[in-house]
């Protein structure tokens, strides 16, 4: 059984609320194994506040195996930490060394408003899914499954795309605070599949629309969501999304 | 009370069919009055949601995550059973349902699983209509694989993301609904109570975890879609935030609790590595198509796996399963692991794990795809090399999680793995149509107890999931809101609400009273560990006892002694916690009650007085032939109900794999 031995210096942003200024604080933390996983480093310093009889930090968690996407911390300036391709909840101490300074923030986009400390609120999300982000099909309408074949490299490309876990990586990572990547993996998903078809014009202009109302930035194609995405999502989705958008509103008589 | 099953009479095959036909409707302008709530927004939820909302039903949604797509289906892994038949391997509604009532080893109702087994084919459909991207041949048909406890191949999947991508496919039906204004969705929502009048369910109280504010919510009918209690041992498989609190309300306000001690223990997680650990790793079953479990045939052998000769290895599973080998179920793998650590076989630097081999499958792959490619006089490293490409397709993401946490590389060497707890079977009792002995109150998904017996099949957890909510309640819930037509809707200034939260309101206070010196953490792991050690893989009279009354001491220790910081009206994840934890203390005190009452073992529950010599799990069918419905009485004070389980279909055999 590992017990640590690094000592870390944690400067963590608290935050009480959304209405309060929020500000740096600085915790020393020992006894830390590079075994431990980023989260279990703070679930350690937590349990150290509550003894101290202060404060615990706040932060979003939940499956702690990469999957659920409710993890959103930004760590030494990055999303997700130093490591590529992987979330917070898997990125482990051995990626640190003893004695390093960790500085630790929440997304910052005006669209993710801060709940308190590292926790934001990504509703935004949910409503641009709610625009468009979805095949009109009522339970029980659905033919046998097989009846539509798809090639097996376009079932591929939708999947990939489809592993966008909706963290906001891409968000917290681009000067702008643009939300294309995710926006766009949402909706090409569907666009490569031949069930997404009858929707892909009217879904790409929803879609845009709800993301624009709810203040994400535009894209100017610098990649850093890209570089960033814990999933590997690609920009081309991008490049996808803004032809369907295109042509969508060129050829707008589609709608009637 | 009397437990009435409702299963419809006539033939096992028609009586879906027939109840369906028959059962009461509710027409589209009633439909639009009538509100339901949904807690819980996982595969059973969403998709009950969406349904019911598609149908012309208010729905209100409530989910504790900041979205509904994070519920903790979301991390399902290796797929989701069908009886399609796609592979032309002798499928069948019949044999996914004999095969799922067999590897419940005879504890779950026939009804239930053969309308599982029936309506499984139809989720598939939806799914793919959905725009859920299933893995493909190059046909462009949908691709197969299979699964522990079966001899078909009639598991669909989406790489090791299967769970992933159903979620999305009914969160995205669910926020179609949410966009049309038929479903209003409460997220960072938490259930606190159920708000019951004349004995009828009308609604709930729920914490705005953002502010901390108590709501009331009226409704017609209330489902419970909030998943399983793993977290009672601590360590488990399931998310952080995964909790029993919904389901122990309700069971406290007179819901039975069915099966609470079947547990099911997953054979293929990442072993524990130290003290600090939050919560263990899955590693999909799926790989078991293909990778092979040994240990060394020589106790505390201490040489590296690659240095162990293929002759001094045990394949052990294959030794002693022959006809179902690696991929025997789950309760057994589990058991075979633990009694060959526990002999002293086991592996790694705790010793508490056993290897999970791909050599094989990489050099079998291998020569496959150099047939493929039509090369001769290949190297035996450019084998390896295209051996290795076809499994990182197969299990890439599954393997980078795996060197992810342990820091070591699957395809060079072995991966290292033990049991961990991950389902339970057990939950609230509910009749055929999902309802809870309390009208108006349904239980969906793993959340109730009615379609895995005494142990779960990989991939119906999903299949369950979704049939629960697509295509089963959408009938079932007509047979009680035709008679619910008249009721208007009832003000939450009613004096049941006002009651209700203030219950919930004063134990919140409570909590936060206490002030004691340790955090709810460290109550959570000395619960978890008590829940382990004693009521865990293996469990026996003596140890049973010991568990209860140390469960008892430790609640009453919380109760005095914890600390919970901050208010009541903020966010407060510690808050959220230290109720979560005290209504874990009170279910494993029951779960503990359960398995002891339970004089014999079946699947997951296995009595270390009730096994055959060569130490398989020895059920008991005359005597315990029921499934145990508990009601609570009084803090500490339960009382058994016995749903006899009658098989007419099935001759009850001894389980065997071998």
């Amino acid at each position: 059984m590992s017990t640590g031995n690094m000592k870390l210096t944690l400067k963590i942003w608290r935050q009480k609320n959304n209405n309060e200024r929020g500000r740096f604080e600085t915790y020393p933390i020992d006894g830390i194994s590079p075994d431990m996983s980023f989260l279990e480093m703070i679930d350690v310093l937590n349990e150290q506040l509550i003894n101290e009889g202060k404060d615990p930090v706040a932060f979003d968690h939940d499956c702690r195996e990469g999957i659920c996407g409710m993890c959103s911390m930004y760590i030494n300036g990055r999303p997700h930490g130093p490591k590529q391709g992987v979330t917070t909840c898997q990125l482990h101490m051995r990626s640190f060394k003893t004695g390093d300074t960790v500085v630790i923030e929440p997304w910052r986009a005006a669209a993710f408003p801060v709940i308190k400390d590292l926790a934001v609120d990504r509703s935004s999300f949910d409503r641009i899914m709610a625009s468009g982000g979805f095949v009109s099909v009522n339970t029980g309408n659905a033919q046998d499954a097989n009846s539509i074949p798809i090639p097996k490299t376009d079932a591929d490309e939708a999947f990939a795309a489809a592993a966008c876990i909706g963290c906001g990586a891409c968000v917290a990572a681009c000067k702008n605070a643009s939300a294309m990547l995710f926006v766009s993996a949402k909706a090409s998903q569907l666009a490569l599949l031949p069930q997404g078809q009858p929707e892909r014009s009217r879904r790409a202009k929803a879609m845009v629309a709800q993301m624009d109302k709810e203040g994400f930035g535009s894209c100017t194609n610098t990649g850093a969501c890209e570089a960033e995405c814990p999933k590997g999502i690609s920009i081309s989705n991008i490049a996808r999304l803004n032809r369907d958008f295109l042509s969508a509103s060129f050829f707008a008589q589609e709608e009637a | 009370m009397a437990l009435e099953s409702k299963i419809p009479a006539g033939n096992l095959a028609e009586k879906w069919s027939t109840y369906r036909s028959t059962v009461p409707l509710v027409n589209p302008s009633n439909k639009r009055n009538m509100e339901i709530i949904v807690v819980g927004t996982g595969l059973a939820g969403a998709s009950a949601a969406a349904s019911l909302a598609e149908l012309g039903y208010k729905v209100k949604a409530f989910c504790f995550q900041d979205s509904p797509r994070r519920a903790h289906s979301i991390a399902a892994q290796g797929g989701i059973n069908a009886a399609k038949n796609y592979q032309n391997d002798g499928d069948s509604i019949y044999r996914l349902f004999y095969d799922t009532i067999k590897g419940g080893d005879y504890r779950a109702r026939e009804a239930n699983v053969y309308r599982l087994a029936e309506v499984s084919g139809n989720i598939i459909d939806q799914c793919v209509a959905q725009g859920v991207p299933f893995a493909r041949e190059y046909g462009g048909l949908l691709s197969n694989r299979s699964f522990g406890g079966t001899q078909v191949q009639r598991t669909f999947y989406a790489a090791g993301q299967t769970g992933q991508q159903l979620l999305l496919g009914a969160y995205s039906a669910l926020q179609r609904q949410v966009g049309i204004g038929n479903v209003t969705m409460h997220t960072r929502h938490e259930m606190l109570d159920v708000v019951t009048i004349d004995g009828v369910c009308r609604g709930i109280i729920a914490r705005d975890l953002k502010t901390g504010k108590l709501e009331r919510h009226f409704a017609n009918a209330v489902l419970l879609c909030t998943g399983g209690y793993g977290n009672v041992f601590y360590l488990s498989t399931n998310a952080m935030g995964s909790n029993v609190t919904a389901a122990w309300k309700a069971h406290k306000r007179g819901a039975y609790f069915g099966n609470p001690c079947f547990t099911q223990i997953h054979p293929t997680c990442i072993p524990v590595s130290g003290d600090h650990q939050s919560k263990l790793t899955l590693m999909s079953e799926s790989l078991r198509n293909d990778g092979r479990i040994w240990v060394p045939m020589k106790q505390n052998d201490n040489r590296h796996a690659v240095q162990i000769p293929e002759e001094e290895r045990d394949y052990y599973l294959e030794r002693r399963y022959p006809a179902f080998g690696n991929l025997v179920p789950r309760d057994i793998a589990s058991r075979a692991a633990k009694e060959r650590c526990d002999a002293g076989y086991g592996v790694g630097a705790s010793k508490m794990a056993v290897y999970l081999d791909y050599a094989e499958a990489i050099e079998r792959y291998g020569k496959t795809e150099a047939n493929k490619q039509g090369l001769s006089d290949v190297s035996k490293e450019k084998i390896t090399e295209l051996g290795k490409a076809v499994i990182k397709e197969k299990y890439g993401n599954l393997f980078d999680m795996y060197q992810q946490i342990t820091g070591e590389n699957p395809y060079e060497v072995p991966m290292r793995i033990y049991p961990a707890v991950h389902y339970t079977m057990g939950g609230l009792w509910v009749d055929y149509e999902l309802m809870t002995n309390v009208k108006g109150l349904y239980a969906l998904g793993e959340a109730n107890f009615s379609d895995h017996g005494a142990n779960r099949l990989g991939a119906s957890a999903l299949m369950q999931g979704l049939a629960d909510g697509y295509f089963v309640i959408p009938y079932t819930i007509g047979s009680y809101l035709a008679k619910d037509i008249k009721t208007k809707p009832i003000s939450t200034d009613h004096e049941a609400f006002e009651k209700t939260e203030k219950e919930v309101h004063s134990r919140l206070k409570k909590l936060l009273a206490i002030q004691g010196t340790k955090s709810v953490d460290h109550y959570h792991k000395r619960l978890g560990k008590i829940m382990w050690d004693k009521c865990g893989m293996a469990r026996n009279e003596q140890g049973l006892k010991e568990a209860i009354t140390e469960i008892q001491a430790l609640k009453k220790e919380f109760w005095e002694n914890v600390r919970v910081p901050g208010g009541l009206y903020e966010f407060n994840p510690e808050l959220e916690k230290a109720g979560r934890v005290a209504d874990f203390i009170e279910l494993g005190e029951l779960m503990c009650h359960d398995a002891l009452q339970r004089n014999e073992s079946c699947g997951g529950h296995f009595r270390e007085e009730y096994q055959t010599p060569e130490g398989e799990a020895m059920r008991d069918d005359e005597n315990f032939a029921y499934v145990s419905a508990w009601e609570y009485k009084a803090d500490s004070e339960f009382v058994l109900h016995k749903e006899a389980l009658e098989y007419e279909n099935i001759k009850i055999t001894q389980r065997s794999y071998k």
